[in-house]
Formats: structure tokens, sequence, C-alpha cells
């Protein structure tokens, strides 16, 4: 089933139901990884290094062993040895060994806050009594934070295992530079020497995290036989079980995850960190374990989206054609190679036809936490950069930022970075859609400017299954492999009950565990709507024929003799006069035609959809202060077809904030000893409800021609554009280009005043 | 035969450096094996790391057929947030 159905044909498609999780989620009922409790459960808790950077001399756990109510303790040593490079479990790999030292660290500690040494007791205040009884020596090593820092020669080399790869010789010396990764065609060189106006700068992010409200949490229990029960909330329940199963030497059939609710991941939760610990705890205590993660250790070891450095040079002739880029970027990716630059690279340029370019990218460890995805991993730093440069070319030529962008904007068909060509993407409509939008002309205030920026994400299908079944009363169960991150149980009941021609309430969506379905990829790059919504269309398609067949049976005619519309069968040949047949009334026989009736189909798309966005950022600076207040805010998104119009734009919404609060406020900061000094929400400041306007929406729907229901997917563009958006406008405002983010007020301030 | 390009360098440790080349193969999973004859360690480089776009398509299924006047794209595999 892949024709695209036709939107004024779609009753449920498009509406705005109530999300079948909505009442237990808001009264408090819904069950996240820390609601979960199994009788004689242990708790558990993890001593962490002191240190940046150092060599682990002995661990000695014979103290807290030796605490009453100490039931087991764990270190490195018992994991089993692996030598499985990377596996399969999330979208790009996951290098098991690095994975299984994120969660107790070896022979080195890469980081303040790498996990050392687990507890399980039997309270948790007993078990963080026997973390602080476990002696460790260490040797201090020298340590490196910053990008550029790591990157030379006198560094202190993190792993001396790790060599340069995408040079075309491996050197024969170990560096912190994980990746070079150039793409480049034409001549840029050429074409900047001739371009008659150029935008260029070095521009800075730093170090984000994701935010999520929920912690990471799980309770693992081992059984007597040797399988293992996970209970955890996560991006994807098989990615729980591929990579806890390999870092700790099970059989895959042997582990049972079970996905409980999610409290936000935007990509920070497709790896795990406390499953493979708590498995060992539980292995050796014989109980239940569980673990939690506080807001302190969330931030001390697990992985943010990378700071970057870019350096840019657009060129343009003086019609406003874009004829030339040079760009090199520098990703800081944390202990061991994490997000880093491929993405920046591939996403960079490509919202936009430039004959001539040459990018450059570079991964570099350094002693912070290993960096993971982020929402659009990697694109927004890069397409920051070229946003700023863009938008000082507008400025330059006197013209319209949105008129520049239509001139040079990528258009169905263009080549994308890989060579293929866009399928039906919606950039140009999207521009449009945002020079149109009121926003736009409306009129500024003093010490007010207006930012314009575009962005991209090349969004993912991926493999997926899903199954459709009847219930006897004729209502219907739709069971993923994908946690509900952003809504998609409602976007899964939607299009199920679209084709099954049921109202939405007769169908109930579940997330089910991996022994009860087959393989999912994770809940990531924005794909579930998009490959597991193709999957349950087709499972419900699949159901439909079923259906049909056995009304055909119970009516005595051929099937091809039977129609399906409005939820009924309608029998088609004119010589019988039949009434038609509900579900529900067939469903009531199904133990007299053939059994019960359910259809699981599972699927591997490649034809996922590019995804742009423009926003529009207005912003007052207070020029005593510094202090940078988001007036006005609106989003524009080619969106494919939504579903769910509500879960798309607060996608949109959630994105922007995000992006906002990278652009505005947000920074690991370390002190001189390598040690993160705000790992909290007080000194970490992201945005709240309070800090921003309403973020308004504007989704432009050009659906996906290869998919039942036109989905592209929507989650990850959103972050990308407001880095720039806000740095244009605050320019805007101030007359001066800021290159470095977060634009705190004190950042704002000394340039305003000359100090920068 | 068919015309398989490397976009950009993240094969240059594997290829010397190669930008393109062109091999006969049926499918995907013959043209990774007639890689990885000519640069060992390719099948698991591409398997691991790589995209693949035949004629302009992003293949997931590597029995898709590759013909005699095919373009074959590598390119980095990415991961979403």
């Amino acid at each position: 089933m892949t024709k695209l159905l036709d939107k004024q044909e779609l009753k449920v498609v498009g509406t705005r139901p109530v999300r079948p999780d909505g009442a237990d989620k808001v009264t408090g009922k819904a069950v996240y990884g820390a609601d979960y409790n199994l009788p004689g459960m242990l708790r558990g808790a993890i001593l962490r290094s002191p240190h940046a950077h150092a060599r682990i001399l002995s661990i000695d756990t014979r103290k807290a062993e030796a605490l009453p109510g100490v039931k087991a303790v764990a270190t490195n040593a018992d994991f089993p040895k692996v030598d499985m490079g990377e596996i399969d479990a999330g979208e790009a790999g996951i290098n098991v060994d690095r994975a299984g030292q994120m969660c107790l660290a070896r022979e080195k500690v890469f980081y303040e806050g790498q996990p050392v040494a687990a507890v399980a007791a039997t309270s948790a205040s007993i078990a963080a009594e026997a973390v602080r009884l476990i002696e460790v020596e260490y040797e201090v090593l020298p340590h490196v934070i910053g990008v550029e820092e790591a990157m030379r020669e006198d560094a202190p080399v993190l792993h001396d295992d790790m060599f340069t790869e995408g040079l075309p010789e491996t050197p024969t010396k170990p560096s912190n530079v994980v990746l070079r990764f150039e793409s480049a065609k034409g001549d840029p060189d050429a074409a900047l020497a001739a371009a008659d106006v150029v935008g260029s700068g070095r521009y800075s992010t730093q170090p984000v995290h994701q935010g999520y409200i929920e912690p990471q949490a799980c309770i693992v229990s081992v059984g007597g036989d040797g399988q293992a029960q996970i209970w955890c909330s996560s991006q994807g329940q098989f990615m729980v079980r591929s990579v806890t199963a390999a870092i700790t030497g099970m059989n895959l059939a042997d582990l049972r995850v079970v996905p409980l609710e999610i409290g936000g991941g935007f990509g920070g939760k497709t790896t795990v960190y406390l499953e493979p610990v708590a498995l060992v705890l539980s292995k050796k205590s014989g109980r239940p374990v569980k673990m939690v993660l506080s807001r302190e250790e969330v931030f001390r070891s697990t992985g943010p989206g990378p700071g970057a450095i870019v350096d840019v040079q657009i060129g343009a002739t003086k019609d406003g054609i874009l004829t030339g880029a040079i760009l090199e970027m520098k990703y800081q990716v944390g202990a061991f190679p994490g997000a880093g630059c491929q993405a920046g690279v591939m996403h960079a340029l490509g919202c936009y036809r430039i004959a001539n370019s040459r990018i450059v990218g570079w991964d570099v460890v350094s002693n912070m936490p290993s960096t993971h995805a982020y929402r659009a991993p990697s694109a927004p730093q890069s397409e920051f950069a070229v946003e700023c440069a863009i938008d000082d070319i507008a400025r330059q030529l006197g013209m319209d930022p949105i008129e520049l962008r239509e001139k040079n904007g990528v258009k169905p068909g263009d080549p994308s970075f890989s060579g293929a060509p866009y399928g039906d993407i919606a950039f140009m409509e999207t521009l449009a859609a945002a020079k149109e939008h009121p926003h736009y002309a409306a009129p500024l205030g003093p010490n007010q400017g207006r930012g314009i920026a575009a962005g991209w994400w090349v969004n993912h299908g991926g493999e997926s299954t899903a199954m459709v079944s009847i219930n006897e009363d004729g209502s219907a169960v739709v069971a993923t492999g994908n946690p509900d991150i952003g809504g998609s149980r409602a976007s899964m009941a939607m299009m199920a009950a679209e084709v099954l021609g049921l109202p939405i309430e007769k169908v109930r969506p579940i997330v089910a565990d991996t022994s009860s379905i087959g393989f999912s990829m994770l809940t990531g790059g924005s794909r579930t709507t998009f490959a597991t919504g193709r999957a349950v269309s087709e499972a419900a398609a699949d159901v439909v024929e079923q259906l049909k067949g056995r009304a055909a049976m119970i009516w005595g005619v051929e099937s091809d003799k039977v129609e399906w519309s409005d939820g009924q069968a309608r029998c088609t040949d004119p010589q019988q006069d039949l009434p038609p047949l509900s579900i529900k009334d067939i469903a009531s026989k199904t133990s007299k035609t053939g059994g019960p009736i359910a259809a699981e189909k599972s699927v591997n798309p490649g034809d996922a959809m590019q995804t742009f966005g423009v926003h529009i950022c207005d912003s007052e600076v207070d020029p005593e202060t510094g202090h940078v207040r988001i007036v006005r805010y609106t989003a524009v998104q080619d969106v494919g077809r939504a579903i769910h119009p509500s879960y798309v734009e607060g996608q949109a919404q959630g994105g922007a904030v995000q992006g906002i609060g990278w652009a505005l406020n947000e920074a690991y900061m370390f002190d001189a000893n390598g040690r993160l000094d705000n790992p909290g929400f007080l000194d970490y400041r992201m945005p709240v409800a309070s800090d921003l306007p309403m973020i308004d929406t504007l989704l432009v729907e050009k659906p996906h021609p290869g998919h039942p229901f036109g989905v592209k997917g929507v989650g990850e563009v959103p972050i990308v554009p407001p880095l720039a958006a806000v740095a244009n406008s605050v320019s805007a405002a101030t007359g001066k280009r800021f290159y470095d983010l977060p634009l705190s007020p004190a950042r704002v301030h000394a340039a305003l005043n000359g100090a920068a | 035969m068919a015309r398989v390009t490397f976009v950009s360098s993240f094969c240059d440790n594997l290829t010397g450096g190669a930008e393109s080349l062109e091999l006969s193969a049926a499918n995907v999973f013959g043209l990774v094996r007639a890689l990885e004859a000519r640069f060992p360690g390719m099948a698991e480089h591409v398997e691991k790391r790589a995209a693949i776009a035949v004629d302009g398509e992003v293949v997931q299924a590597w029995g898709t057929p590759i013909s005699e006047d095919s373009e074959v794209l590598l390119y980095p595999r990415i991961a979403g947030g």
C-alpha cells in the first residue's frame, strides 16, 4: 500500500483528536522509568570519576562489599571482553567497547563523571554510602577540553589506539583527531576570488545537552535460568536489547526489554548508560536492581550534542547568485567518537545550489562526556555558520534575505549532497510561505531586529514492524516497536483508523516489548511516523483484505465482489441485495470464518524525504545589560502531510525553543580541572515558558508521493534554523555581527561596549 | 559497467583517495563483494558506515539490481536524533 491517499478522502488523518496516552500523562498515571518497581528490588548507585583524565591504578571494593545491605558490586571487569567493533543498534552503529566504557570505565577515565564502579544495596542510602567506601587509586593525567587545543601536537592524547581516519594514509602516531572528512566539487577558490561579495566568519557553538525532563532509569531482573528482563525508558527497546546484550555477552533471546513511557529523548536516549550495569548487579545479587540517574549525573555522564568551530566563506555575484563556498568545521565530540562532523558537512550547504564548494570536517576527542545525537545531529552547528554568512551577503547586496534564498534554494530534482536528486521537497514553498506570513512585514520596535534563517534535515526510513489486530467487538489494536516520544501512538492509531474506516476511539495503539513484536529500529531521525506508519498502513490494509474475504464468505460471493468503505464491507454484485457488514459484524463471526483477524508487516523504506524549515525571529536587545529578549518567533516548515497537526506543530515549537536556548543561554562550562561547573538546570539555563513568546507555526503541506499518507518526517528540522535566526536578529538589532554562541548578556554587552 | 562514486572522502583510507571507478555487479551484494576484492576492508566499511544510492534512489535492500549503466553513490550513513 504505497499509493498516496487524496487529502479530501481522509476522515481521521489531519484531524486533532485527544492523544490516546494523554489522560494518563496529564494526571500523573503514566509509568516512566523511575516509576516502575518490583518486589525485592535493590537500588543501584554509581561511583564516578572526579578527574577529567586519569589512569585507574586500582579499585578496592572490599569495604563497600562489607557494608550491611550491600548485595553486589560491579566494575568493568564484570563485562566480558568483547571484540565486536560496531553493532547495528542505532541508525549509524554503536561501538560496543566504547559503550561499555561509558557504563563502567576500564583502564582510564576520560571525563569527570565517567562511571568507575557500581553498587546494589537494599536501599538507595546504603548504596550511596557504599559507593563512598570504594577506594580508587588514580594517576591523574593532563586533560584537554577545547577542540582546537585538543588538535594541537602537544595536546594530551586520550586514546593511544586512535589514529586519524579519512586520510589517504593512516597516520602512525595516535592523536585526538578521530576523523577528517572532505566533500568538494568545482573550483571554490576561483569562485570566491571572482565573487562580488563574500560572507565569511569564524563561528563557534558550545556543547549543549538535550535537556530531556526524565533522567535515564531502569530496572533489570535476571532470573535463575539466566534470562533477563529490562524495564526502562529509551528511544528504542530493541537498541537497549542489542547494546546491553553485546556489552554483557548475553544472547538476544535471553533478554526481553519492556519499554516504559519516555520523558523526552531528542537523540540522547539512543544508547545505554545504566542497563548493562544494572544487569550485572542483578545477576550477581540474584535480585532486581533499579537504577535512576540524578540530573547532575545526566549532565556529567550522558552525551550532549557537540560544540563546533566553523570557518565559512560564501561568495555571490552582485545579482545574488551564490557561486562558491569554502568551509572548515571542527567538532568537539567528547571522550569517544560521537556525534561528529559528517552530518555537519553533508547538511551545511544542502539548502542551496552552489556549483563550487569545499567542506572539510574534523572530529576531535577531548576530556568531556562523549557526545551523542541531539535532534538533527551536527546540522545546527554548520548551518548556523552558513545562514549567518548568507544573511551577511544579503545585507551587503541590500537584498531581502528571503529573496536571496529563493534565488539559490534547492528544488525537486536538484542534486543533493550525495548526488542523488532531491524528491518532492518544498523549500521554495516554505520560503514563500514565510515571506507571505504577517510576521515578516510586522513593524519592529526600538532596539529590535528581525532575523531569518533556513535549515534542513535528510530524515530517515529504516526497519519497522507493526501489527494490527481486530478485537471481538470490532475495535482494533495497533502494536509497534517504537517508543512514543512525540505523539507517535496517536499518529499510528490515526493511520490505522483511516485505513480500517474506524473512528479513532476504536483503535488503541500500544508500544510492544522486544519479545512481543518483530524488530524496529529506534525512534529517531524523524523516522517513526514515516517508516513505522508505513508498516501500520500496510498491516491495516492487509486486515481490510481479510475482512473483505470474511464478508465474502459470509455472503457466499467472490472476494472481488466486496469493497471496503467507511469501515464496512459492501457487496458490489448487482445480483445481490445485501446490507453492509461492519467490522463488528465480521469480528463477531471470526470463529466461523477462519479465526482471528490480524496482520503483521515489516518494512525497510529507503525513500525518506528531506524537509526544510524557515524561521523568523524578532529579538530585542537591552543596550544597558546585553540581555536578548525574543519578542516574536514563527517557525514555517515543510512537513509532508501532518497526520496530527497539533503534534507536528508541537515538534516545530519544541525544536525552535531548544534552538533558541542553544543560541542564547546554553553551554557546558568547565573549570580549570576539567570539571563541569553547571550540571543542573539552575546554572545550565534552558528556556522555560516564561522566557519566550508563543512560538507561532505554519505547516507547509507537500505530501511525500511514495507514502500512503504523504509523511515526510518533522522532528529534526526545527532545531536547525533558530541558532542563525536568533543571531541574525541580534545582528539586525545591534548592527554588529555575533559569531559565538551563546549570546549571553555578558557577551552581547561586551560587544556593544567595544570590549569584544 | 556500473559507475561507483565515493561521495566525499569517507572511503579514502581504503581506496587511496579514488573518487570513482567502474564495476560489474548484478546487485548491491555483488557490488560490495567486488569492492572488497579491490579494496580489502571495504565490505565491512560499507556495511557499517555507508548509505547507498542506485540510480538516484537510496536503497536499503542489497538485492537491488544494478545494471551496466547504473550510477551507484556511496556516502556516509548518519544518525538522527
